[in-house]
């Protein structure tokens, strides 16, 4: 199907079949959705910031410069400055530089041990499966921020154990799609043939299995890294995670409350920061999703 | 219903002993002996390693600490099922009078809280349904898609700023009156109720689509009467599982809000037991937090089991 015509977004994935068509399909069908294209440009605005913050702020984010300290939006500070004098801008910019790899790293953490317990639960099934999804249920038990409390109880407070912490809480989401993809999977012919020529389990699982979950967890991984950046700026404003001065979003907001009345500068733009961010990341994911969802291209 | 229910209670039962598992072994997991850390701060002033072994030794044993690790458990387990959470390490208070203290605070912001969210969500999700693919439906679900990237704490703020600093009209912190509550409910519920007001849409639009809205409409009824008594009726069912889930949703939020606006709850209390390293109190604070999680979506799985009598344990 050769797609001259702008087709609405649910016809996109109808007609084309995955394989063959390589990653330039992809890309094309995500270019069509508005959202995914405004989230992607978004995020590469702030991947851009973050990795360019030396050339694009002029101050120091640490380094503290009392006489200018709480002074208004300016020309000079565009965002003002903090209770410390230090530039607020430059802080927000190397604040993305600690929140996108703490998102990313606790994305990791988590697709990777949940994959690997949603792969033995679903393939091996029986005991396995029983083991694996009973200490899930109990993981599921502790909703949102309260597993990751239940880590950092356990760790302490630092902003690495935070992103353990986050990652740990999100391994369920990952062993639940994986297994219930496996489950399907599992039933495929091919899997029975690679079985009779005498493939390893593991061969099995990774090389025939694997690649049938690989879209939906993208889709999963890309949202959950705006969920993870929103859960580890949280566990640092509430004072668990990254302490000051470092410039993390969570922990300036903190930083700024006292000074919510007078100088509201100082707490609002590193919120102003963290929305954007994880707003991009969920647009695109949103737009990766319409576009890899595996039950409208098997349609 | 009644084997269903059986069933549900029954799977309910290792998932609350996992819980008490889990919290249980918070105290075992933590780099340094507990003991050493009570002595530490209750030794008024001198250093852990000054107090006489003889003390060590007595608190170990009265802690239950030499006992095997299954025979703690069991006690913990007991003696939690009474209520009995031992004591603080901060102030020697039993730690139940503490939670006694916070825990209405909590549940009354999450109920608020909750509520607003379906309310506004559910307007929401709603409209958007019924004006799909019009500017109402992208308007509505541009709203909610913000909605879920805006940091609780960060719209905490803004609501401080503009309805107590600036207007004045609220308080901005505190456990008192229901001034005090409106702010932060407010917080916890237009956040929660932007993933209602998707859920619903969705819902919503799966509903219309059904065969019995058509016959309503063939057969010449009004379409309030087919969108309030046909449709909404049948959309509602799922809605009572997104609030159980939400329910989880809000009670961790209720973490920080409550952080936020200074104002008394569990989950503060958590956090703050975490900062200062008073393990009796954070695993009772999170045990009680995670079991009144499990036990309210059990009761929601079975009222929609009661409320859709197509459900069958499978």
């Amino acid at each position: 199907m050769q797609q001259t015509l702008p087709a609405p977004r649910a016809m996109l994935g109808a007609g084309s079949t995955p394989a063959g068509r390589g990653r330039w399909a992809l890309v094309r069908r995500l270019r069509q959705n508005r959202g995914a294209v405004v989230g992607f440009a978004l995020l590469a605005v702030v991947i851009a910031l973050a990795l360019a913050a030396p050339l694009v702020t002029t101050h120091d984010p640490i380094k503290i410069n009392p006489p200018a300290r709480n002074l208004g939006p300016s020309p000079e500070h565009w965002m003002g400055t903090d209770q410390f004098g230090r530039d607020v801008f430059t802080r927000v910019v190397y604040g993305a530089r600690i929140s996108l790899p703490v998102g990313l790293i606790a994305v990791a953490i988590a697709a990777v041990v949940g994959t690997v317990l949603g792969l033995l639960a679903g393939y091996y099934g029986r005991l396995v499966d029983g083991a694996v999804m009973r200490v899930i249920d109990i993981m599921l038990a502790f909703p949102g921020i309260l597993m990751a409390l239940v880590v950092v109880a356990i760790l302490g407070a630092s902003l690495q154990n935070v992103m353990i912490a986050v990652g740990i809480s999100e391994i369920p989401r990952y062993t639940r799609l994986v297994r219930g993809s496996v489950l399907s999977a599992r039933e495929n012919l091919y899997v029975d043939a690679a079985r009779i020529t005498g493939l390893r389990d593991a061969a099995i699982l990774f090389r025939h299995i694997l690649p049938n979950v690989v879209g939906p967890m993208v889709v999963l991984a890309t949202l959950s890294v705006g969920s993870a950046i929103l859960a580890a700026a949280g566990l640092s404003f509430l004072g668990l995670g990254a302490q000051p001065p470092r410039p993390e979003w969570g922990a300036m907001l903190a930083d700024g409350r006292q000074f919510l009345g007078s100088h509201w500068w100082i707490a609002t733009m590193p919120g102003f920061a963290i929305a954007l961010t994880v707003l991009a990341i969920n647009m695109a994911g949103d737009g990766l999703r319409d576009v890899l969802d595996p039950r409208l291209q098997s349609r | 219903m009644l084997a269903y229910a059986r069933t549900r209670v029954l799977l309910t039962l290792p998932v609350l002993l996992g819980v008490s598992l889990l919290t249980f072994m918070i105290l075992h997991l933590i780099p340094g002996d507990p003991a050493r850390m009570l002595l530490g701060d209750m030794g008024g002033g001198s250093a852990a390693g000054d107090v006489s072994d003889e003390a060590y030794e007595n608190l170990r044993e009265e802690l239950g600490l030499n006992d095997p690790l299954p025979v703690q458990y069991a006690n913990y387990l007991t003696s939690a099922l009474q209520g009995d959470f031992g004591r603080s390490f901060q102030t020697n208070r039993p730690v139940r009078e503490s939670i006694a203290e916070v825990l209405p605070y909590t549940v009354q912001l999450t109920v608020v809280g909750l509520g607003l969210a379906v309310l506004i969500g559910g307007l929401l999700g709603v409209i958007a349904a019924l004006h799909r693919n019009t500017w109402v439906d992208s308007a509505t679900m541009a709203v909610s898609l913000v909605g879920l990237a805006m940091p609780s704490f960060w719209l905490g703020f803004i609501l401080i700023q503009v309805f107590s600093l600036r207007l004045a009209w609220l308080p901005s912190t505190g456990s008192g009156d229901l001034t005090t509550l409106i702010l932060p409910a407010a917080t916890l519920g237009l956040v929660a109720s932007g993933v209602v007001a998707r859920l619903v849409r969705s819902t919503m639009l799966e509903v219309l689509r059904q065969e019995y809205v058509t016959t309503a409409r063939a057969k010449g009824l009004g379409e309030r009467i087919v969108i309030v008594r046909h449709a909404l009726r049948n959309a509602l069912i799922p809605v009572v599982t997104i609030v159980g889930l939400q329910f989880g949703a809000l009670l961790a939020g209720a973490v920080i809000v409550e952080t936020v606006f200074a104002r008394r709850g569990l989950g503060r209390l958590a956090v703050e037991s975490i900062l200062r390293r008073d393990y009796p109190m954070v695993q009772a604070t999170i045990l009680v937090a995670a079991v009144g999680y499990v036990l309210v979506n059990l009761l929601v799985d079975l009222s929609y089991a009661w409320l859709d009598p197509r459900i069958k344990y499978s």
